[in-house]
């Protein structure tokens, strides 16, 4: 059951990240990269991270996505030409994309011991609850990181408000 | 039923609770309808739908039909995958977050909880992230459609749902902090111990949350006085103009179950859920497990029922907003007001841990 799941949200992924590619309308892109991030979600919370799922539907594919899509929507962009593109992207691209594809799963394989593995599927039948551990490593030993990142967040607003007063 | 394993006990049930849930908000949906054209007729001093059946009861059943039958007109320059996809979108989302919502007191059947689908420790999560998954919906209907009413009206409708969804997430907090879980059931539990003194709206003191929480609900539903993206002087029909037939009755009822939805996440978040206002006063009186399971899913309905006829009541008494005040309002008010909200709540609990 669980393998069956990943193997369906798996090849969705996968699928959604070519469709991605190839669209030609950037607003069929942008649902593409939603469905890839909805995929995404059902992978994690089979693999117990219940509230990175819910975090990443909600922030990834509820708000930042449809922001993209809205922006499309009111430049109302037209279908992108197919352009041959440089050289170099010829010749490099596939050969660039397999090493660094080699490099992290040399990575992965060679650190297997060090990053631990996690079952997959063993969370969805009995029901783990990882928010109190995720808030409690979150407030006390990340505190300065996170902290650092919403005053980063923080600048961000700041910034967007006095680049929107100019406009007026 | 001893020679079936538990997997397919559980399977079985699980199919035929969604089969009922499915059918009973269907019907609700439907009669949500009514009871708006009832109630809105009567306070306009009218009659509302009253030729079919007795007291117009049978109306739905003829909207159906009538909508069921009409040509479904597909407009030539519209972009058709989007065009097609975007009401199954919006219906579906509507439909799915009913699914976590427990709707009785625990009723086991073979070791199967009965009175809800699925039971998720992050179930108030799952419902907020198909309500913004919801706006897609509406945002692709309106561009699909190549029409400048219907554009205009889904960039407002993606623009005050992706707005309000803020001030509606940070209303429930103090809720999900006061029961420190964010499972539905925890909550509803957190909120029974005795009856309306312990609801979350009068013991536990976020009636500032509930009415952030309710104005930003009708935003997001996109009801009155919110209903921009509908404005009929304005937009002709708004988001859903150029859409006809069964396409058009997918979008009005993802409406009238998303209204249901967000009545059922107050209920569960603020009025004690499935739980009596009374408390454990009358628990003699539904000693058996049908009439315990009964009583809670009546005062579950009867809350329900309640939210619903607000809404028609706002509905019919408040002119709609401006855009600019209604952005305003979302961001400039009730933003600033869950996040003193939030902060006061946290600091009655860690004053009063057990308060």
């Amino acid at each position: 059951m669980q393998i069956a799941l990943f193997i369906i949200f798996g090849l969705l992924a996968v699928a959604g990240a070519l469709n991605l590619l190839f669209q030609r309308h950037p607003i069929n892109s942008a649902l593409s990269l939603v469905v890839v991030m909805m995929s995404l979600a059902v992978l994690y919370w089979s693999l117990g991270a219940e509230f990175l799922a819910a975090a990443q539907v909600i922030v990834y594919a509820g708000a930042i996505m449809v922001l993209f899509v809205f922006v499309v929507m009111l430049l109302n962009a037209g279908e992108e030409e197919r352009t041959h593109g440089s050289k170099i992207a010829y010749i490099a691209g596939m050969p660039g994309a397999a090493a660094i594809f080699c490099l992290l799963t040399f990575v992965f394989l060679s650190n297997k011991t060090a990053l631990g593995v996690t079952q997959l599927g063993g969370y969805l039948s009995n029901a783990t609850s990882n928010i109190r551990d995720l808030s409690h490593v979150l407030f006390t030993s990340l505190l300065l990181p996170f902290e650092v990142t919403s005053i980063l967040i923080l600048i961000a607003i700041l910034g967007a408000v006095v680049l929107a007063r100019k406009e007026l | 039923m001893s020679h079936l394993t538990s997997f397919q006990i559980f399977l079985l049930i699980s199919i035929l609770k969604i089969a009922v849930v499915l059918v009973i908000t269907l019907a609700a949906v439907a009669y949500t309808v009514l009871l708006e054209r009832k109630v809105l007729g009567r306070m306009q001093n009218r009659w509302g739908p009253s030729r079919v059946g007795p007291f117009g009861l049978l109306q739905p059943l003829a909207d159906g039909i009538k909508l069921f039958l009409k040509e479904d007109m597909m407009p030539l320059a519209v972009e058709r995958p989007l065009f097609v996809i975007a009401p199954i979108i919006a219906l579906s989302c509507a439909l799915i977050s009913i699914a976590v919502v427990p709707f009785g007191a625990r009723t086991y059947v073979h070791g199967v909880d009965i009175t809800q689908i699925a039971d998720l420790n992050i179930g108030l999560l799952v419902i907020l992230g198909i309500t913004s998954i919801g706006v897609y919906g509406i945002a692709l209907s309106g561009w699909s459609s190549n029409n400048k009413y219907s554009l205009f009206g889904s960039l407002r409708a993606a623009a005050q749902v992706v707005s309000y969804e803020l001030a509606l997430g940070l209303s429930l907090v103090g809720v999900v902090m006061r029961a420190q879980s964010l499972r539905l059931r925890d909550i509803v539990d957190s909120q029974g111990a005795h009856g309306m003194i312990s609801w979350n709206i009068f013991g536990g003191l976020q009636i500032v949350a509930f009415f952030i929480y309710l104005m930003a609900a009708y935003a997001e539903t996109n009801r009155s006085p919110f209903d921009l993206p509908e404005a009929e002087s304005e937009l002709v029909a708004g988001y859903h103009t150029e859409y006809s037939s069964m396409k058009f009755a997918m979008f009005f009822m993802a409406e009238y179950a998303n209204m249901i939805t967000v009545a059922c996440v107050a209920t569960l978040m603020f009025f004690g859920g499935a739980s009596s206002p009374f408390g454990h006063i009358f628990d003699r009186f539904g000693a058996g497990i049908v009439a315990h399971a009964a009583f809670s899913i009546f005062w579950f309905v009867f809350k329900i029922f309640a939210f619903i006829l607000l809404y028609i009541w706002v509905r019919a008494t408040l002119p709609r907003f401006r855009y600019d005040q209604l952005m305003g309002f979302g961001w400039k008010f009730l933003l600033p007001i869950a996040m003193v909200n939030i902060l006061a709540t946290a600091l009655a609990l860690a004053y009063h841990p057990h308060g």
